[in-house]
């Protein structure tokens, strides 16, 4: 099931968007979704489907790639769903037992779904054409005028950068664990929480103790290289905006003129 | 009592666009007391061979039948399976989670639902036959060396008393001598048992040394199955695929190739030093 | 002088048990004199334990001697100001491939080390296409690490090393967690490194096969380097290695049990060839 969560894997290939500044990238992403939340009207989701759609389609990365984020969130998604479907006060459109269906509810419950599902593709075409280094590169850029006041940007982007390195080293170590102790009789899957939670620990501590070594193995490596935190650093690749990224700001902004444009339009519907 | 593998294929990310063949029609019969040793470099399908032989992977063509009966048919008990077909992974730190030694050995048995008084019997029977010292049992077994470490995970799955011993890679990283101690122990308890043994390696030298049987892996498909002997006279072969016949083989080939009568179907440095001296006269 | 020099080094810890009370003390390093001359290949052998890990953590100043000094080409390693020259002097490989690789993909991590160093960005490049020549992995330089061979996973840790220009190299049991090929990978690069490059290395490792083709062999044994000559000076004393928990070659060991039936051979015979010699068989 780990293995389904696309967030943070990178999908190699040459397009348009893999050559996008990641600052570009993140600022469209968060605008992005900032846009999904302005609007009631199914005419701005149009716009905003369409938008997506063109930039999958630049992305070249196979649409199956972008859907394989969605089941993991699937269960968060069905949830909200039946929340905002029985919970939502107004006009009743169908009723049995003691549930009530509106049609204020079916409305922002399908709002929220295709909110959800935007939110969760657009997020997943910048991770898929982003290497998580450029990523981090790009948010340590970003967040640069926070150092002023003191926060350890260089540092978090650069513990981002290693967790992300280690996470699929690790997922493979859990399944090998969890392997050694089933071939001892180990049992993850039968009995009440309780049970359940028991039998992790035989997983969870050769986990933690390895992870434990990884880190102080890795500490001593960096320092070996000379690792002695952001100052005096350079970079291989340092971040430069290319005029495709100035056009890819353009875009941007014409995006989000065009919802504004569908919103004013749509209030008169 | 045997371990039948019949038309066995494994595909890894089967439905996906990375789906490869891990296993390619594999027929394999593992029969009662054999000690086995199974070769092959890196990604050639070992090691997912030897999860399949307890049912930690279903093979998606082919069957596994364990004294008979099918181990993936419904109503089959994997865990006794399992407590049947032991297996012993690469790395004991992938295994080892307990206070102490002796805990951790208790595990396995303790998970088959044997009394405390059996379970704890067992435990002190397995790890008197992996010679693991008694004035260590409560000590943590993340404090031990290597070699230590490697006796405890094995004694933690022969404390279930199973049939038949896989042992995937058991020296990986140990220095010479505790290479050597751990599989002499493994001999020895073979010898001493009876039970079946599967040893997983990358070393000719090693499986030379101890085994009746070598199966060779190569991309997913069996090469070679044969006894030692049979199997290294098949150097080039072996070449190909990134092995090699035991080095002793080499150094006799050499010595006849520069004029010395002596026969080149040696494996280890014993039936080396006989053949020579045959030839000396001594 | 020597390019690294260490006189009378001695490192102990104290042992503590779970409650952090001390129980002792080990002297994990023995009075170890080292002396490593620029373009030498150095081999350190020793079983698990004997402390040649230990020794080789002082040579980047990760660890500091407790007694006697260590000098990396002249330098102090305790004193401060010269830590990260130091570092740079004597690049460090180590045995895990996966936990030494910073970068996600293959040419990110060669980069890290000189990006660490300050170096211009236009000769970071040529230093990573440099280095990842010299071990021939250039062709993955766009790979992400994780899809290595372990064998390729350390000839990109030696391209990190490489690429920082250092004098000398340590490579602490790099082979250990890898298959014979990719053992035989990484030992055919480190001799390249030292033939073509003219990189001093010092080789830490429990194999044997390994140190044969060293110019000088320091066998550890509890701290202490208790033995010392070239490879056949070293492999002449198959016994004496033996109680060291250590091999010798295969070829090795079957002249010494020919030598022990009574056959008349010399010490420390290193090839197959060199038994035909040996046994009075003439070449073609």
């Amino acid at each position: 099931m780990l293995r389904d969560i696309t967030l943070g894997q990178y999908y190699q290939t040459e397009s348009v968007i893999h050559r996008l500044d990641p600052r570009v990238k993140l600022t469209g992403t968060i605008l992005y979704i900032i846009s999904l939340f302005l609007f009631n009207q199914f005419t701005g989701y149009l716009v905003a489907a369409l938008f997506l759609c063109v930039v999958i389609r630049l992305s070249k990365v196979p649409f199956r790639y972008m859907v394989r984020g969605m089941k993991a969130i699937l269960f968060l998604l069905l949830f909200t769903m039946a929340f905002n479907l029985f919970l939502t006060p107004g006009e009743p459109l169908v009723q049995f037992w003691k549930l009530t269906i509106t049609r204020e509810g079916l409305r922002i419950s399908v709002f929220m779904a295709i909110r959800l599902t935007f939110l969760i593709i657009g997020s997943s075409v910048m991770t898929l054409t982003t290497t998580p280094n450029h990523l981090t590169d790009g948010m340590e850029k970003l967040m640069g005028p926070l150092k002023k006041v003191r926060v350890p940007v260089h540092e978090v982007s650069m513990m981002m950068s290693i967790a992300l390195r280690f996470i699929p080293i690790l997922m493979e170590e859990t399944d090998k664990i969890m392997k050694a102790q089933i071939a001892r009789g180990a049992d993850f899957e039968s009995g009440n929480l309780v049970k359940k939670a028991k039998a992790m620990v035989p997983l969870l501590v050769p986990l933690f103790i390895s992870a434990f070594r990884r880190a102080n193995d890795l500490a001593m490596a960096m320092e070996a290289r000379c690792y002695q935190g952001g100052a005096g650093r350079t970079k291989m690749k340092p971040l430069q905006y290319a005029r495709r990224d100035y056009l890819a700001y353009g875009v941007l902004i014409a995006y989000l003129l065009a919802l504004m444009l569908m919103k004013y339009v749509g209030s008169f519907i | 009592m045997a371990i039948v593998l019949d038309h066995v294929s494994y595909i890894y990310e089967k439905d996906t666009e990375m789906a490869a063949f891990a296993l390619k029609d594999i027929c394999l019969t593992i029969p009662d007391g054999q000690f086995i040793g199974l070769i092959g470099h890196t990604g050639s399908g070992k090691s997912t061979l030897v999860q399949h032989l307890n049912g930690l992977l279903a093979p998606t063509g082919g069957h596994i039948y364990y004294n008979g009966k099918d181990i993936h048919a419904d109503g089959f008990d994997k865990k006794e399976l399992r407590s049947r077909v032991g297996l012993v992974f690469q790395y004991p730190e992938h295994q080892l989670f307990e206070v102490d030694v002796f805990t951790d050995v208790c595990f396995g048995p303790k998970n088959l639902g044997l009394s405390r008084k059996e379970t704890e019997l067992r435990a002190f029977e397995a790890l008197r036959q992996v010679g693991f010292p008694e004035e260590y049992f409560y000590q943590s077994p993340f404090d031990l060396s290597g070699g230590q470490k490697r006796r405890v995970a094995i004694a933690g799955v022969l404390a279930m008393k199973p049939d038949v011993l896989v042992l995937d890679e058991p020296t990986a990283g140990l220095d010479p001598k505790g290479r050597d101690e751990i599989l002499d122990r493994i001999a020895a308890l073979k010898a001493e048992t009876g039970i079946t043994v599967v040893l997983v390696s990358h070393s000719m030298e090693d499986i030379a040394k101890y085994v009746d049987r070598i199966i060779v892996m190569n991309r997913g498909s069996v090469l070679f199955d044969d006894v030692p002997a049979e199997v290294f006279r098949h150097d080039a072969e072996l070449e190909a695929v990134g092995l090699a016949a035991p080095q002793m083989t080499y150094i006799m080939r050499t010595l006849r190739r520069r004029g010395m009568e002596v026969g080149t179907d040696v494996t280890t440095l014993e039936e080396a030093e006989r053949e020579i001296l045959r030839v000396l006269g001594k | 002088m020597g390019i690294i020099q260490t006189n009378k080094l001695v490192f102990e810890y104290i042992r503590r048990d779970e409650e952090g009370n001390a129980e002792g003390i080990t002297r994990a390093v023995d009075e170890v004199d080292l002396d490593v001359k620029q373009g030498e290949f150095v081999a350190i052998l020793g079983h698990n334990g004997s402390g040649k890990s230990t020794l080789a953590k002082h040579i980047n100043a990760i660890l500091y001697p407790t007694e006697g000094t260590v000098l990396v080409d002249g330098q102090d390693t305790r004193e401060e100001a010269h830590v990260w020259e130091i570092r740079q002097k004597a690049g460090m490989v180590f045995q895990n491939p996966d936990n030494q690789i910073i970068g996600q993909v293959v040419e990110e991590d060669v980069g890290f080390g000189p990006e660490n160093m300050g170096v211009p960005t236009k000769e970071i490049w040529e230093r990573v296409e440099e280095s990842l020549k010299a071990v021939g992995m250039y062709a993955f330089r766009k790979h992400s690490p994780n899809k290595l061979s372990g064998g390729q996973k350390q000839r990109v840790s030696i391209a990190g090393v490489i690429a920082m220009h250092p004098k000398c190299i340590i490579l602490d049991e790099p082979t250990a967690m890898l298959d014979p090929n990719g053992r035989k990978e990484v030992i055919r690069v480190v001799r390249a490194l030292n033939h073509v490059e003219e990189v001093t290395i010092l080789l830490i490792t429990h194999y044997m096969e390994e140190v044969i083709y060293a110019d000088r062999v320091i066998v550890m044994d509890q701290g202490r380097a208790v033995m010392q000559g070239t490879p056949r000076e070293i492999f002449s004393q198959v016994e004496r290695l033996k109680s060291l928990r250590l091999d010798v070659p295969q070829v090795t060991m079957l002249a010494h049990s020919l030598q022990k039936k009574g056959v008349p051979l010399p010490d420390g015979i290193l090839t197959a060839e060199e038994l035909a010699d040996a046994l009075g068989y003439r070449k073609g």
